[in-house]
């Protein structure tokens, strides 16, 4: 009945959405922010711990919200250790068009990295679901931009 | 004039029915499509689609204002369509019907006129916490408004049904100026038991107000045998168009209240200095009111009634117990409310997906549910379901065969997320 949404739920997905990565407070952070998207309901609280020389030492999250916001959220707090804000703000952006159209035709400098966003793609075919895998990323950047709120609507 | 509803009998002939929904016959994906959201909004039979198009082509003008053929027949079908409504709630005269533009609306303009226009200070407002938004919001900015009106709130039992304990508790003081529930939860389709609510609040003084958004679809609703002192519903739950909804209320109450919003339509007299208002229901529908869908209100109305109501509550009943028997063997299925007496809304959270997850598989299938949380936070706070739920909602045409799909989709989907 549901084959077809392998493309949506590839296990890596299932997995991220059932068992977070970096699901933890972080108690020192030097920059955080809270997402909401209040049409569904999704909230995330997002945290980072940035080095001197303005890199991301840390990332982590704690939040409730479907598989795909809480797969993204796992996977961007993963994929931005060690990137300066710059470049996390780039991959945000690239990120945003791969969920929107399905592929991301500039993103050959971080092309390694968006092969590890790369199992998020399929969520261009469901427009009402863009925004649950981008939230994530709209919470990074208010944090990095020293807002507290974001929001996904 | 209008053809008439595909059957009168006793028992719904759904399948005949169905044929009237012209939108039931398109597929999804690929999938026929399995439409469980009418509870957010009904699909429209033809006799209402054609009967919006014949108003256009044929007797449309602006109401209430010109001498002249068209603008007199245009008046006369908005006011035609203000009888048939008032007929269909069993309403003692037709200036008790107020068109608006939604319950929302008509929520507001009781908060509005009567709430301001006629409550007093150290009054409260007591509502539940399984309302819609509609029926919480407004009454919340009358309590923040400075006018020391209170908002009190009715708790829910672990099943689903209004605490009528906490309700006679909250009563007690006597200090409680209006009453505001709902007739049918969006959510838990609990029915409420509207006549009870009325006598214990009309014994404590207080008025009552129902929010029969969902219930004017699902029973036949007596406002005079209910005994309430307002009520109100939505067209476009109702099989009708959207953009128009009811406000009843005793004519002795519309007198009452001073007009919710200002302009034409509204006024007996206007000088630069000050106007008179005209008398109920003008007085509350000022400016150019929505004719095309008051005549499509009218249509949905008639359709509705000449399917007859004890054969559409058979059919409902018939759903409610496929559903309720279907849905409650399904493991890791949990499913919201279980009150003695409800109508077809089921809402249901699955133990290893999020809603939003479950409504995506389902939707692959051709099911249409809505997920989330309905337009009642507090009521998925009261049990703890913040993340919210998916809720499949039945209609006139929903088919027995669709609650097993659903059925058989959920289980599908349970194994899906593994």
């Amino acid at each position: 009945m549901f084959d077809d949404l392998r493309d949506l739920y590839q296990e890596i997905i299932l997995d991220h959405g059932r068992k977070p990565r970096n699901f933890r407070r972080l108690e020192d952070a030097d920059l955080s922010a809270r997402g909401d998207n209040p049409l569904c309901g999704d909230r995330m609280d997002l945290w980072l711990k940035m080095t001197p020389d303005g890199r991301i030492a840390d990332a982590a999250f704690q939040g409730r919200g479907c598989a795909i916001s809480m797969a993204s959220a796992s996977l961007m707090t993963e994929t931005v250790k060690g990137k300066s804000a710059e470049q996390a703000k780039a991959l945000g952006a690239r990120f945003r068009e791969l969920a929107m159209t399905g592929a991301c035709p500039d993103c050959g400098d971080l092309a390694e990295e968006m092969e590890r966003l790369q199992p998020l793609a399929g969520v261009h075919e469901f427009p009402s679901r863009v925004k649950c895998a981008t939230l994530a990323w709209h919470t990074l950047n208010a944090a990095l931009e020293g807002n507290k709120e974001a929001s996904s609507e | 004039m209008t053809d008439g509803p595909a059957s009168s009998a006793p028992r719904l002939d759904v399948e005949r029915l169905r044929r009237d929904f012209p939108i039931l016959a398109q597929t999804v994906r690929g999938r026929k499509l399995v439409f469980l959201d009418s509870g957010a909004s009904a699909q429209k039979p033809r006799q209402v689609i054609e009967a919006m198009v014949r108003c256009m082509e044929e007797r449309y003008a602006n109401v209430h204002r010109g001498a002249y053929f068209l603008s007199e027949a245009a008046t006369e079908a908005y006011e035609a369509a203000r009888g048939a409504v008032a007929r269909f709630l069993n309403a003692a005269d037709p200036r008790e019907v107020v068109f608006t533009r939604n319950s929302t609306e008509a929520i507001n303009l009781v908060a509005h006129a009567w709430g301001r226009g006629v409550m007093r200070p150290g009054q409260a407002v007591l509502v539940s916490e399984m309302e819609h938004h509609a029926n919480l919001v407004p009454w919340q900015m009358l309590r923040d408004d400075g006018r020391g009106i209170a908002l009190r709130v009715c708790r829910v039992t672990d099943d689903g049904e209004l605490d009528l304990e906490d309700l006679a508790a909250k009563l007690a003081d006597g200090k409680v100026g209006l009453v505001a529930v709902t007739h049918m939860s969006n959510v838990l389709g609990t029915v409420t038991p509207a006549e009870r609510i009325v006598a214990m609040a009309h014994a404590a003084g207080a008025k009552v107000l129902l929010d029969g958004s969902q219930a004017a679809v699902h029973r036949r609703v007596d406002v005079q045998a209910i005994g309430a002192d307002f009520y109100c519903f939505t067209g476009h739950k109702l099989y009708g168009p959207t953009g128009i909804g009811v406000l009843w209320a005793r004519l002795e109450h519309l007198d009452r209240m001073p007009p919710f919003l200002g302009g034409g339509d509204m006024i007996a007299s206007v000088t630069l200095e000050r106007s008179e208002w005209a008398p109920p229901p003008a007085k509350f529908e000022a400016g150019t009111p929505a004719i095309v869908e008051a005549v499509g209100l009218h249509a949905a109305v008639d359709y509705v009634t000449a399917l007859g109501w004890p054969a559409i509550e058979a059919h409902e009943r018939a759903l409610v117990d496929r559903a309720m028997r279907r849905l409650s063997g399904i493991e890791g299925l949990r499913l919201l409310g279980r009150a003695q007496d409800r109508g077809g809304v089921f809402s249901f959270a699955l133990d290893n997906a999020h809603p939003h997850d479950l409504s995506t598989l389902l939707d692959r299938a051709g099911i249409a549910v809505r997920a989330g949380r309905h337009c009642a936070e507090p009521l998925h706070a009261r049990f703890g379901l913040e993340g919210g739920t998916c809720r499949a909602s039945f209609g006139l045409y929903t088919t027995e065969e669709e609650v097993d799909f659903l059925a058989e989709a959920l289980v599908k989907a349970r194994e899906f997320f593994g």
